[in-house]
């Protein structure tokens, strides 16, 4: 594949390291000034990639955790141009690679190009619009996402099938994103046989793009579970939980992100 | 200018499949398959014979004289609340159960917002022995009860939405995450002309079985097939796309989309998308949308339920930027002073979300020589609380 962006953290992350722990988090939840501390909590705390959620109102992938904490961030007032402010400078301070993960319509009211620059700016290295169609990003949006370096992550299902996957292997630049099983985000826990039959069904495809494997993956034993399988793995719902119920951000991620790596 | 969906999807800049990944086999299956089998002859027998034997079509073009008289011109209503169930939503209903049915799909679920397509869902399932499970916003259970105790008869399970707004918006994100959930057994009989490809077009042609017949009932009633007007209201845009589809390339013909201006386009409350909406993408498919600055969807109001939407279907929004067809907003208090009116003079209860469109009458100014169809999508049992309440003064709404 001819692709020519240039090498991103995420992109040397990859190439240099596997049992990568990406974690999810809503921006502006649980209070609005929560985005920067529990980012920075995360980078201390060790996890490998670092996925920002840009709420929306009607996000149709997500179970009913990741609804609610981004019902609650926008009733807490955050909107794209104030994420973009509350990011600015945090490359002085976090060296983790970070995705931004959202819906498509918000991004293009803000408009696509002034999206992308507003991310690179900030030091973003990756996107995850799960809504964007995949014809759509090759004709319109991938030049643009190329000009600011960032790496459009895509993702694949049980459903999907083998041609579409080598069509998405074509066009990834970082990594794939292994959705485990037929869902919304946080409806099951843990990983049935069938699905690591699946697992073991893409690992034999030897795709040139390494995957993580996200949906159900909620502890230690379910984050190594996958990361037998795949290049790391994603937690989301599992670590909205936890904030929703702590009294002690720094202190419970540093411990959360501990305990899924088993260090 | 082409007016029906081109090849990818689109009608203009507006439609397209804007679903995620999980979806996409869903959505494709459709979308290789619907032409197909819907055209098949097999098909088509099929879908006329239950049409006409168990629907009651074709449904009558009426010349409403009283109407006629008040407004001085001629004023046809092609009654679609005589069909089985009573509104047209049962058009759509029986060609989705047959094109399920050919899929292999073995579960139904649906959307429903003043709960008639969640009616006319359960309906079809009941007729072709499928689970059924609709989904409907905890605001709309409580001011369309009497559908909900239909849906229930029928065998269906009814799934209150208690994220948003709790209307038709949020009913249709749990159906689709339903869908998401179950990807191999599961069939989503889509309610109005939305949703992502080929949903807007696949919707469009099982409703345009309307305008076929207006075309047929209007060269035998008058000697001309082509009216001058053709009123219908939108929600979401099904019955309007019925009713105008067979009218499109047919510059002569008028075409007026009614909305829900609530209590107003500029008080906050109301769900004029034409008026309030920019592009943007809801439900997988690009077309106007009520939202913020920040791209969060708005949450819409208005008294009628079938209504509360705060999008239109990619057709309308290009029918309305291309100029082909007018949209105008109504408000709460004009629909339910149209839905009262024609109620005396034709004997007829309209739905509110139909009174929409018989609330133009009084902003139409035609001619005594010209006619005016209106699609009367569907018949005002349902809402008879609501009136109720509006003759003793008291307006429903949340
Ligand atoms: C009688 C009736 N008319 C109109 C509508 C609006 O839907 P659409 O715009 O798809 O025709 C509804 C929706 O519930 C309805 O019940």
């Amino acid at each position: 594949m001819q692709t020519s962006v240039a090498p991103n953290r995420l992109a040397d992350l990859l190439a240099q390291k596997t049992n990568l722990l990406n974690i999810y988090f809503t921006a502006g939840y649980p209070r609005l000034t929560d985005t920067v501390p529990i980012l920075e909590s995360l980078a201390r705390a060790g996890a490998d990639v670092i996925e920002i959620g840009m709420p929306y109102s009607d996000p149709l992938a997500d179970g009913p955790t990741i609804q609610q904490s981004s019902q609650q961030a926008i009733d807490n007032g955050m909107t794209l141009r104030l994420l973009f402010e509350q990011l600015r400078g945090i490359r002085a301070r976090v060296q983790t690679p970070l995705i931004l993960m959202g819906y498509l319509n918000p991004v293009l009211q803000f408009g696509i190009e002034a999206f992308c620059q507003a991310a690179a700016e900030v030091g973003v290295d990756g996107l995850i619009l799960p809504d964007l169609p995949l014809a759509e990003y090759e004709t319109e949006y991938r030049p643009v996402f190329q000009r600011y370096g960032l790496s459009n992550i895509f993702l694949i299902t049980p459903q999907t099938s083998e041609a579409r996957i080598r069509r998405i292997d074509a066009l990834s630049d970082s990594f794939i994103y292994l959705v485990s099983s037929a869902s919304t985000t946080g409806a099951k826990a843990g990983l049935t046989t069938e699905q690591l039959a699946y697992f073991e069904r893409i690992r034999a495809m030897q795709l040139r793009t390494p995957q993580l494997i996200g949906f159900g993956i909620a502890d230690h034993a379910s984050f190594a579970r996958a990361c037998a399988y795949a290049h790391g793995a994603i937690i989301g719902s599992a670590f909205i939980k936890l904030l929703a119920a702590s009294q002690n951000l720094p202190a419970d991620i540093e411990r959360f992100v501990r305990d899924v790596k088993g260090a | 200018m082409q007016y029906t969906v081109d090849k990818n999807g689109y009608y203009g800049q507006f439609g397209g499949a804007y679903v995620p990944e999980m979806l996409f086999p869903n959505v494709e299956e459709l979308e290789t398959q619907y032409l197909a089998i819907c055209q098949s002859a097999e098909f088509q027998a099929e879908f006329a014979a239950l049409l006409r034997d168990y629907v009651g079509r074709p449904t009558p073009l009426y010349l409403a004289r009283r109407l006629s008289e008040r407004y001085r011109t001629q004023v046809y209503l092609k009654r679609e609340d005589l069909n089985h169930t009573g509104a047209h939503k049962i058009n759509n209903t029986i060609g989705q159960i047959l094109l399920a049915k050919r899929l292999g799909k073995r579960r139904i679920i649906a959307e429903t917002g003043a709960g008639q397509h969640g009616v006319a869902t359960a309906t079809v399932c009941a007729l072709m022995g499928l689970p059924c499970v609709v989904y409907m916003g905890e605001v709309d259970m409580a001011r369309q009860r009497p559908n909900v105790e239909r849906m229930r008869m029928l065998g269906a399970e009814v799934r209150p939405a208690t994220s948003g707004s709790r209307t038709l918006k949020d009913a249709t994100n749990e159906a689709i995450r339903d869908w998401i959930n179950h990807p191999d057994d599961t069939h989503y009989i889509i309610g109005s002309v939305v949703g992502p490809h080929p949903y807007p077009d696949m919707v469009a042609r099982f409703q345009s079985v309307i305008s076929q017949e207006v075309r047929q009932q209007l060269a035998a009633q008058t000697g001309r097939e082509l009216p001058d007007y053709v009123l219908a209201c939108v929600g979401g845009g099904s019955n309007a796309a019925g009713a105008f589809y067979h009218f499109l390339d047919e510059p002569g013909v008028q075409l007026i989309g009614l909305e829900a201006a609530g209590q107003g386009v500029d008080t906050g409350h109301s769900a004029a998308t034409t008026v309030l909406g920019r592009p943007g993408i809801l439900h997988g498919s690009k077309s106007l949308l009520m939202q913020t600055p920040d791209g969060q969807v708005v949450e819409p109001y208005s008294i009628s339920a079938g209504l509360d939407y705060p999008g239109i279907g990619p057709l309308h929004a290009h029918l309305f930027t291309s100029g082909r067809a007018l949209f105008c907003p109504i408000t709460d208090e004009e629909a339910m002073q149209a839905g009262l009116l024609c109620s005396r003079l034709e004997g007829i209860i309209p739905a509110i979300e139909t009174a929409h469109a018989f609330a133009y009458l009084e902003k139409l100014n035609a001619q005594p020589h010209e006619t005016v169809v209106i699609c009367c999508s569907g018949r005002g049992d349902k809402d008879l609380q609501t009136y109720i309440n509006w003759l003793d003064g008291q307006p429903v709404g949340h």
